[in-house]
């Protein structure tokens, strides 16, 4: 295998205060408010995990990718999910090597049992799964770790994750114990499908990601999908806002609107109206009975407020 | 901000740690749960941000105090009262804490020690060989002693809650403690060695394979763990069902202690999540809690608006891994089973097994006639009475069959009322 050499960069220091990290998600076109950044920056000056809830599709996951992007880091992503256990997040041995290393020894007729095991147990035969690559050293600074939908996992898990976030540490009993240089910088993020336990909860800084206001929609709107008509744009940031208020088992996040402008634009319509609405409602709500509820005329009255809105502010100026 | 810090900070300067510690303390006042350690990390918080800006000031407690999000209300009430006038707020603690919190405090203390009292009593009696008789003289009456409790028992069994006297409660509650549920278990993706499992232990293997030198590769074989799903129960505790809803908190009580993945939810026009109240692991105290947490004790019931509630805010993050519902309502609906049934299809599709509980059922001639029963049918998979004892604990019997899928079908429920 040919190694590509890493080109030297130039390490990307973490911002110094709030205003610094505010500027350097945006550099990551990621729109963020004041609040979100404070916890951000604490996270990443006081060296400890950033504990991100919120519904589905609001944009967690997005702050990890964005900060590894923009600080230059690696990122390790842990993607959580029920039964999750060591072998699959932190190390594994690689069996089939191991095997063949032993045959081979007998084969060269090795008699001495210790030094076998200690060749055998060693960094060698290890293969590193995204907790324990989260620990190992990097040229870049340490990587963005990021443990993604927490909640899928069982107590158990989050047990064990109690000494990696506390201590950046990993203990493998044929080797002893992994300890991070520096530690990475860690996100979690949580969809709430359960509660997490507040052992682990008491160890990070915790935000509560909101759906954002029409303004902040609109930006992010014009950062993800900027081949969609502006007038369109508005058109959908209100739409989804107003369905927001809707009693729905499911109300569309931040990537149901991105999808749902890029959809249109796919579909040449440049402007919302009815027809267009029941025509790709399935991009925006992924429940029949909230597609039920909103197609056809709950869709047009909505449409037809958003409509006699922006005409009475039109009529203003 | 600057302006404010200056109230708070009246007795000079490097005051700032203090007011935290004591801001942290009215959190903690309020609920939060909010320890030394947290204060101290608040402290380097907000030395980090520093105290030019009110916002980043705000931010930074936020993101060390807050855990969850109902617990923003609170902090952003406090923050703005405490920082203010701190000492207004520490004043008003001073004054409040020893008038109103300590001879509850007392209170409680006294009937826990009389309880304890009471129960190390109980200990002594049931202490054998403490009197001067020989064991021969004692076994004749042991004996006797164990049949009365039986038929007693056998009696406790069949009646009715709604019928038994007070002491009869108390001997329920005293049996129903002892309950234990022991749900099915399936099988999930973690996996445990054992000699019979299917699968080769790779990791095992090769620690034996050395043990021997290398020579052989004697197999190990793991298999999958299995654990019980979760148990979601939701009682209705309105007027109709209140002798009843009791009980069964009793028994909910015993249950949530006795295991782990159990939630339990009580309606009556409301819905009202009670799983922590009935974390405490002494059942009056228990109750007490729950019975602060609901308002809507024996009200009317709205089933169909209680489960839309239940639905959209808790159905993802209580039934996520395939849990057993047990839904203990007798069916009487005060919205004439408005909007019911679409919202228990939905309960139905997103539970494992849908075991509808009814008191109603000991009635030979119980008919499910009411609106609310007949939308709820034709979406449980078992059909049970819940009205004594004994049907408590055919329900246990019933949920530790792993196959029990439509053991009664819901059809059947003239033979469930037997």
């Amino acid at each position: 295998m040919v190694r590509v050499e890493h080109r030297k960069k130039s390490l990307i220091t973490i911002p110094e205060n709030v205003e610094d990290t505010l500027e350097l998600l945006s550099s990551g076109d990621y729109v963020s408010d004041r609040s979100l950044s404070t916890a951000v920056y604490l996270s990443l000056k006081l060296g400890r995990p950033l504990f991100l809830e919120g519904e589905a599709g609001v944009g967690k996951t997005e702050i990890a990718k964005v900060l590894a992007e923009t600080l230059g880091r690696r990122l390790v992503r842990l993607q959580c999910y029920e039964g999750l256990d060591v072998a699959s997040a932190v190390y594994e041995w690689n069996y089939s090597a191991q095997m063949i290393e032993i045959r081979m020894a007998e084969a060269e007729g090795i008699g001495d049992r210790d030094r076998l095991g200690d060749d055998i147990f060693s960094d060698k035969f290890l293969i590193h799964r995204p907790l324990l690559q989260a620990l190992d050293p990097s040229a870049d600074g340490p990587p963005v770790l990021l443990i993604d939908e927490l909640d899928r996992t069982d107590e158990a898990f989050e047990a064990y994750l109690l000494e990696v976030l506390s201590d950046f540490q990993i203990t493998i009993p044929e080797i002893g114990t992994v300890r991070a240089e520096e530690p990475p910088i860690v996100i979690i993020t949580s969809n709430r499908t359960r509660e997490i336990h507040d052992a682990l909860k008491r160890r990070c800084f915790y935000y509560w990601v909101d759906y954002p206001d029409a303004e902040r929609e609109l930006e992010i709107l014009s950062l993800k999908a900027p081949q969609a008509d502006a007038r369109l744009s508005r058109q959908v940031v209100d739409f989804v806002q107003r369905l927001r208020a809707v009693d729905l088992f499911k109300v569309p996040g931040i990537a149901e609107t991105i999808d749902w402008a890029s959809a249109l634009h796919q579909l040449d319509i440049i402007e919302l109206t009815p027809e267009a609405i029941d025509d790709t409602l399935g991009v925006l709500l992924k429940y029949q009975d909230d597609i039920a509820k909103i197609r056809g005329s709950e869709a047009a009255k909505i449409l037809d407020e958003i409509k006699s809105e922006v005409a009475l502010a039109q009529a203003a100026t | 901000m600057l302006d404010d810090l200056a109230v708070a900070d009246d007795t000079g300067p490097g005051k700032i740690a203090n007011n935290i510690m004591h801001f942290a303390r009215v959190l903690r006042m309020a609920g939060l749960p909010v320890g030394p350690g947290k204060v101290i990390e608040g402290i380097r918080a907000v030395e980090t941000v520093g105290l030019d800006n009110r916002d980043d000031f705000y931010w930074a407690l936020h993101a060390v105090f807050v855990n969850r999000r109902d617990q923003r209300e609170i902090f952003d009430q406090a923050f703005h009262i405490f920082w203010r006038n701190p000492k207004l707020l520490e004043r008003m603690a001073s004054l409040v804490l020893p008038s109103f919190v300590d001879p509850d405090a007392q209170q409680n203390a006294e009937e826990m020690n009389r309880r304890l009292a009471e129960a190390l009593k109980q200990d002594q009696v049931e202490m054998p060989g403490e009197g001067e008789g020989g064991q021969d003289e004692e076994d004749p009456e042991i004996t006797i002693d164990a049949v009365m409790t039986f038929s007693a028992n056998e009696l406790l069994q069949k009646t009715d809650f709604e019928k038994m006297s007070s002491e009869e409660l108390e001997a329920a509650k005293r049996a129903i403690a002892r309950m234990r549920l022991p749900i099915m278990e399936v099988p999930i993706r973690r996996f445990r060695r054992d000699a019979r499992g299917r699968r080769i232990d790779m990791r095992a293997t090769l620690r034996a394979a050395l043990r021997g030198g290398g020579a052989t590769i004697p197999l190990q074989y793991r298999k999958r763990q299995r654990r019980h799903p979760p148990l979601v129960v939701l009682c209705d505790i309105s007027g109709s069902m209140s002798r009843y809803s009791r009980m069964i908190l009793h028994f909910m009580h015993a249950v949530t202690n006795d295991r782990d993945r159990v939630h339990t939810f009580l309606f009556g026009t409301r819905l009202t999540n009670v799983t922590r109240q009935l974390r405490y692991k002494d059942v009056d105290e228990a109750l007490d809690k729950v019975a602060e947490a609901v308002d809507d004790w024996s009200g009317g019931t709205r089933i169909g608006h209680a489960l839309h509630d239940f639905n959209t805010d808790w159905s993802r993050r209580v039934l996520g891994q395939g849990a057993v519902v047990l839904l203990i309502t007798d069916g009487l609906d005060r919205d004439a089973a408005d909007g019911l049934d679409k919202e228990i299809e939905r309960l139905h599709m997103s539970s494992r097994r849908l075991i509808w509980l009814n008191p109603l059922l000991r009635y030979e001639r119980y008919e499910p006639k009411s609106l609310g029963a007949r939308a709820m049918l034709p979406h449980t998979d078992e059909f049970r009475s819940i009205h004594n004892l004994e049907s408590l604990e055919q329900l246990a019997e019933a949920l530790s069959r792993a196959d029990g899928h439509g053991t009664f079908q819901s059809n059947s429920w003239q033979e469930a009322a037997q």
